[in-house]
């Protein structure tokens, strides 16, 4: 692990929810960490303890990495990963930084997309069995599972080098979910031969499939309006129902990555790089190395795009013929990310530069003005989504000017785990969280029945807090609060 | 079971052992669809051969690790028994390991979760006493 005894005392409380973390032992930069008092205290507990594994100190890590440029940011929802804690974020000089694997992780583009529909509460509460045993039925999931697109090796490229805009040309979406998808659901600079054919032909029969693990797709009511302006904007209102998808690249994702670790091994004796722990592997941004990465990463991300528009046809055709109504009135409110490195324009001191922004559970959250953000919702910001976990509420949440300058534009993707899955599976039991939830009125379809207790609500942080840690730190903005009516999980 | 599975607040962190490093990355790959599967559900009846070279015990624990996911999206393979040898030649470390298993079938194997990767986080290989530990964190 290295470093002294216990990261921790170099910790700095310096605003309500805002620590720094001192420059020491090879740091280049700060590390800034917005968290409650309840997140801190578990900072705290890992960190002192050194054979476990402490997200403080793997935001050391990144804060020691070459071409770092300002502080490496760590968001509310932050807990140990590898490489890069889970909500953690780095920006790297283009020029002089590196990309590191361990930034974005396995499941490239992993993110979230949200879907309004114009049915309320009442439209569907009585029918909530049948229509969540027609999407469980409708989108494939768990593991072996396989999509109904079949695609050979050139639509394999194609749906890499285009994303989501090749699944909407293949006529499974509408031009809309496009104007809505970060990035319009394509990323450039992806390069089918950056990708190993072992990666290609692990993904033909992934592409429309959830996955599985924390994977899932949500019914949901909006619950509750906290920001009415910006809610108008992305079409939400009170008692309305929602769908949510989360899912990633699926298998291409996952080889991308296991492909890229061994080859930034290598790049990092190449170019003599030092790092501080086998984990954050990297190559200069401006290698071939890491040109290579970027390009075989900007696929995973299309490959991601494509399959959450993949599902969301599923999901649109299957909810659409449940509840009887036009599939086209059901609308992309937004697609996001949260594992991901991005070029982006951003100022630091006062001096427009384009990085490199690694968000590894983190989303974008650009605020009002931005020209990438689409014009509906340019007066305050896209949505950001923030995941829930089975059974408790999940957020539609927007950026901030001050999020730009304070967090290159990024915000909180989900609770966080508080407990591990080991933990979790001894503290509790697939049938009393079914039952737990099904007294708060909600149905749980599981395709993986034991792990359901892995993925309990009580394994995670709790998701109101994190979300008010955000808002403390003026990053991101509470828009409505989404309550499962019933969960598919994959 | 030489194998047990360790505190990580995200992914699935393993330390496997055994008396060679051969057993020992057969427990861990073991370990890893013991996740994934009820692995002792799962008929040692089809066989997939490895031949694989690292430069490191780890870099070969991971790429025998990483090898083992491939057939479960190409052919729908989940595994359940392993033979490994390791061994030094003029090449480099020289892994030839075998695995057995069948087709996964949700019923009978009541897959849970999906490991996407093998991480470098806490990856170690070891001699201790006469036990040969393999320890590594993969990505759920």
């Amino acid at each position: 692990m290295g470093g002294s005894l216990s990261v921790f005392d170099h910790m700095e409380r310096v605003g309500d929810v805002e620590w720094t973390l001192a420059p020491h032992d090879g740091m280049l930069v700060a590390g800034r960490i917005y968290a409650d008092a309840a997140s801190i205290d578990q900072l705290r507990r890992e960190a002192d303890d050194p054979k476990g594994w402490s997200a403080v100190r793997q935001l050391k890590n990144v804060a020691s990495l070459p071409g770092i440029v300002a502080p490496a940011l760590a968001l509310p929802d932050v807990h140990p990963g590898y490489g890069f804690p889970i909500g953690g974020v780095g920006a790297f000089d283009l020029d002089d930084g590196v990309v590191v694997v361990g930034g974005v992780g396995f499941d490239i583009n992993c993110g979230v997309r949200l879907l309004r529909t114009p049915l309320r509460r009442g439209d569907v509460a009585p029918d909530i069995d049948r229509i969540a045993a027609d999407l469980y039925r409708a989108v494939p999931a768990g593991l072996g599972s396989k999509g109904a697109l079949r695609l050979s090796t050139k639509e394999i490229d194609r749906v890499l080098r285009e994303g989501a805009p090749y699944v909407v040309r293949l006529g499974d979406g509408i031009e809309s979910d496009l104007e809505y998808t970060e990035e319009n659901g394509h990323v450039d600079g992806a390069e089918p031969d950056a990708v190993s054919a072992l990666a290609k032909q692990r993904q033909f029969q992934q592409v429309g499939t959830l996955g599985s693990g924390n994977h899932y797709l949500e019914v949901q009511i909006v619950d509750e309006l906290l920001e009415p302006k910006a809610a108008r904007a992305f079409g939400l209102a009170a008692a309305q129902v929602v769908v949510s998808i989360h899912t990633g690249s699926r298998a291409l994702g996952h080889q991308i990555g296991q492909d890229s670790l061994r080859e930034m091994a290598s790049a990092c004796e190449k170019y003599g790089i030092r790092i501080p722990d086998q984990e954050m592997v990297c190559a200069p941004a401006r290698s071939p190395e890491g040109q290579r990465y970027l390009a075989a990463v900007a696929c995973g991300a299309n490959c991601a795009f494509a399959n959450r528009q993949a599902i969301t046809h599923l999901v649109r055709t299957s909810l659409a013929r449940s509840c009887s109504i036009d599939p086209e009135t059901i609308q992309t409110v937004y697609d996001i990310g949260h594992n991901h490195v991005r070029i982006e324009e951003h100022e630091v001191d006062g001096v427009a530069r384009r990085l490199l922004v690694h968000r590894k559970g983190a989303t974008r959250a650009f605020g009002p003005g931005r020209s990438d953000v689409p014009p509906a919702y340019r007066e305050c910001g896209h949505p950001t989504l923030v995941g829930g976990t089975m059974g408790t509420s999940s957020y539609v949440m927007h950026g901030t000017s001050a999020g730009m300058e304070l967090a290159f534009g990024s915000g909180i993707h989900g609770a966080g785990r508080a407990l591990s899955r080991n933990q979790a599976l001894k503290r509790f039991r697939s049938d009393g969280i079914l039952s737990d939830l099904a007294a708060k009125g909600i149905r749980l379809l599981a395709h993986d029945k034991r792990g359901i207790a892995e993925e309990a609500p009580g394994a995670y942080k709790d998701v109101d807090s994190v979300v008010r840690a955000a808002a403390a730190a003026g990053i991101n903005v509470p828009v409505a609060r989404l309550r499962p009516l019933a969960v598919i999980k994959g | 079971m030489p194998f047990v599975y360790l505190d990580h607040s995200a992914d699935l962190a393993i330390r496997a052992w055994g008396s060679s490093v051969g057993e020992a990355f057969a427990e861990a790959a073991l370990a890893m669809f013991s996740k994934m599967v009820r692995a002792d559900r799962v008929r040692p009846v089809i066989a997939r051969e490895y031949a694989l070279q690292a430069d490191s015990l780890r870099g070969l624990l991971v790429a025998w690790l990483a090898a083992l996911l491939v057939p479960k999206d190409l052919e729908n393979l989940v595994f359940s028994r392993f033979d490994v040898d390791v061994r030094t030649t003029e090449l480099g470390l020289l892994l030839r390991g075998r695995a057995l298993g069948e087709p996964l079938d949700p019923e009978r194997h009541e897959p849970s979760g999906e490991v996407k990767g093998i991480t470098y986080l806490g990856l170690d290989v070891r001699e201790e006493a006469g036990v040969w530990y393999a320890e590594y964190v993969a990505d759920v």
